[in-house]
């Protein structure tokens, strides 16, 4: 019996790469262009990022902090994406990706109390374009989607970025936010970083798909994979998707191949469903050694520059852990003010109960 | 004045906000060059272009998604949910994004939205087209339902509505869009939400309801009086907030309730009433409150639906009840 001719788009997408893990350029045509202060600054994120990150765990441990989320390894992800952004551009973020707000204006403090279970933290600053971390896996995507457009309609050149996670490219939100990028032609940028695990399930488990770069063919549009290891690689790709969007060529979808060093949450094991021989390979690609390699080639940056910034990341953790500590308490009262514009009166019954 | 019905008087009022104000935005499934399945946006997109009026792919979670982002951005979506079975596939765009958006943000973003859906049952439409579900919305904090029974108050309540900077649920019951025509105002006007409206005065008992029931009400109310027996009708054109003032100076003054609703009986908008009334004044009655309600069933296929649907003679039977009690 003869088979139904059918054609699948198989091929393999390559992942961009541009910094090999000794430190060398080894695409220079993807090269992004970056001053020698601008290289400084970027290692200088990622460096405070991870410290900041090794003092979350052991402030969460203390229950210092509420729900954290480590993101040790994706340095180069979080800080390359937004470094390839203009402060006007948006960042839509998933519940991981504080680093991003932060580097993107939001106070430090205030992330600590988003953790804490504090609604100032998500009283985001005037002018600091962030939402905040969404905790509906797909919802933050369509969130994006609807800035985007309204950048369209107000002619405005910028983008809005959001991120989300393999787990999260399987979310129903992600393909209903593709698809209307895609029609719209907005200039949206899909960042999915695709650490491997969505909490303990593995990628293989995700998708049948080949990437989750293929995905955006559906959509109608570009779909990129990048080394997510590597800051370089992530930062042209997100400077072309963005220069894509302020160009009104629409939406970009960048799979970022990446790693979580630690669980997916504080409360969870991950020696329970990873073997220690797929983290050693992973800790060989660690982001940060990588750009130090280049960057001591290049004579920016000495062991004395990361020891420097390490102190100085735990003196700011503590001075802003203890600025989340020391912010005034919640009250009910609070609480009902912010449900409505107007507080309607049976709100206000209620919320004579409680003073 | 002009006489409209009510889907005229909503179409009407969206006019009027889209040449008040450059940020209003009308969007969802085919809503643009036909105008909806109902026709009720017919003739926008061609007045005021495809960038304020436009199709979207069939998604409704996207549809809210978009709402919500574009309110960020400062515009105020008109987002239409093509009919309300469907809004189960946009709910955590509505009730969890929207209408916490406020909150979440301690004051900082807000979602001025209004989710516009047909609903309502007597039609024979298809399965999941006509379902009752403003209990389901009234339950979470943060969004106003709003259910207007004629075309004056419709108009009046979409552009109060979509004057909100917090979300409003709009539903639209099928039955009332060309039901009949009444006086509507040309130009700007608003109906406030979160207040009843007593339709009709009476002394004996009182019938708290909304939407297309107002009419079975006053149906009912018209029959007993030829028995000697006042009803009052309340409509109460917001179920979230309740109006419970208005309703409450009525009990005081009939000390006998009926709560109508076409939803099904349960955990709905009718058993919230009445828990307001227990709170406000149990001493003011003179009898318990009653809900009359569709079954707590399924809602049934075409075939039955007229016998499901609350109707005049189940409401004078209830009201005989309350005054014999």
């Amino acid at each position: 019996m003869s088979k139904v001719p059918y054609e699948v788009y198989t091929e393999d997408v390559e992942a961009l790469s541009v910094l090999s893990p000794d430190g060398e350029v080894i695409n220079k045509d993807k090269m992004p262009t970056l001053t020698d202060d601008q290289l400084k600054e970027i290692m200088y994120r990622m460096v405070f990022t991870r410290t900041w990150d090794d003092r979350a765990v052991n402030l969460g441990r203390q229950g210092r902090l509420g729900f954290y989320a480590p993101v040790s390894g994706q340095e180069a992800t979080m800080i390359g994406s937004e470094f390839a952004l203009e402060k006007e551009d948006f960042v839509c973020p998933g519940y991981r990706d504080i680093p991003q707000l932060v580097w993107h204006g939001l106070p430090l403090y205030q992330a600590f109390l988003y953790s804490r279970g504090h609604q100032h933290g998500g009283q985001i600053p005037d002018g600091v374009n962030v939402l905040m971390p969404q905790i509906i896996i797909g919802a933050q995507i369509l969130h994006a989607t609807g800035i985007a457009m309204g950048f369209k309609l107000k002619k405005q050149k910028s983008v809005a970025i959001t991120y989300t996670g393999d787990g999260g490219s399987s979310e129903g939100d992600f393909y209903e936010g593709l698809n209307f990028a895609g029609r719209f032609k907005l200039p949206v940028i899909f960042f999915v970083q695709n650490n491997g695990y969505a909490i303990t399930t593995p990628f293989a488990k995700q998708t049948a798909a080949k990437s989750i770069a293929h995905k955006a063919i559906a959509a109608g549009i570009p779909g990129v994979k990048v080394d997510g290891m590597d800051i370089f690689a992530v930062i042209r790709a997100v400077q072309e998707a963005a220069e894509r969007g302020r160009n009104g060529e629409g939406a970009t979808l960048i799979e970022a191949v990446t790693y979580r060093f630690r669980p997916h949450s504080l409360s969870d094991d991950a020696s329970k469903y990873r073997s220690k021989e797929e983290e050693g390979q992973w800790n060989e690609k660690d982001p940060i050694a990588r750009l130090a390699k280049y960057l001591e080639k290049k004579g920016l940056w000495t062991e004395e520059d990361t020891l420097r910034v390490r102190e100085e990341a735990k003196a700011t953790v503590n001075e802003q852990i203890k600025k989340a500590e020391q912010t005034e308490k919640m009250t009910i009262s609070g609480l009902i003010d912010t449900m409505f514009e107007v507080t309607p009166k049976h709100l206000e019954e209620q919320k004579a109960d409680f003073e | 004045m002009a006489q409209m019905n009510m889907k005229e008087a909503i179409r009407d009022a969206m006019r009027v906000e889209l040449n008040r104000d450059p940020n209003v935005l009308i969007f969802g499934e085919d809503v643009g060059n036909v105008g909806g399945v109902f026709r009720v946006t017919e003739g926008l997109q061609k007045d005021f272009g495809e960038d304020r009026v436009f199709d979207t792919p069939l998604a409704e979670s996207a549809i809210g998604g978009l709402a919500v982002g574009l309110g960020i951005q400062g515009f105020r979506p008109i987002a239409e949910i093509q009919f309300i079975g469907f809004i189960f596939e946009a709910l955590d765009q509505i009730v969890i994004q929207a209408a916490r958006m406020r909150w979440r943000s301690g004051g900082k973003y807000n979602a001025p939205i209004v989710f516009r859906t047909p609903f309502g049952g007597g039609v024979k439409a298809a399965e999941l087209h006509t379902d009752s579900l403003e209990g389901l919305i009234a339950q979470s904090p943060g969004i106003k339902v709003v259910i207007p029974s004629n075309p004056y108050d419709a108009k009046g309540l979409l552009i109060a509505s979509i004057r909100d900077n917090d979300p409003v649920f709009f539903m639209e019951h099928l039955n009332l869009y060309h039901a009949f025509r009444a006086e509507v105002p040309e130009g700007e006007y608003t109906v406030e939400l979160g207040k009843a409206n007593v339709v009709r005065e009476g002394s004996d008992v009182t019938i708290v309801t909304y939407g297309l029931m107002v009419h079975t009400a006053v149906k009912a109310a018209e029959q007993l009086e030829k028995e000697g027996i006042k009803v009052e009708v309340i409509d109460l054109r917001t179920v979230s907030p309740i109006d419970i003032d208005t309703v409450m100076e009525s009990v005081k003054k009939t000390n006998r309730v009926i709560v109508l609703q076409e939803a099904q009986k349960s955990a709905g908008v009718a058993a919230e009433v009445i828990a307001q009334i227990n709170e406000k004044g149990i001493l003011h009655l003179e009898a318990p409150v009653l809900r009359i309600a569709g079954p707590d069933t399924i809602y049934p296929f075409a075939q039955i639906e007229d016998t499901w649907l609350p109707n005049p003679a189940r409401i004078i039977a209830g009201v005989k009840k309350v005054l014999d009690f």
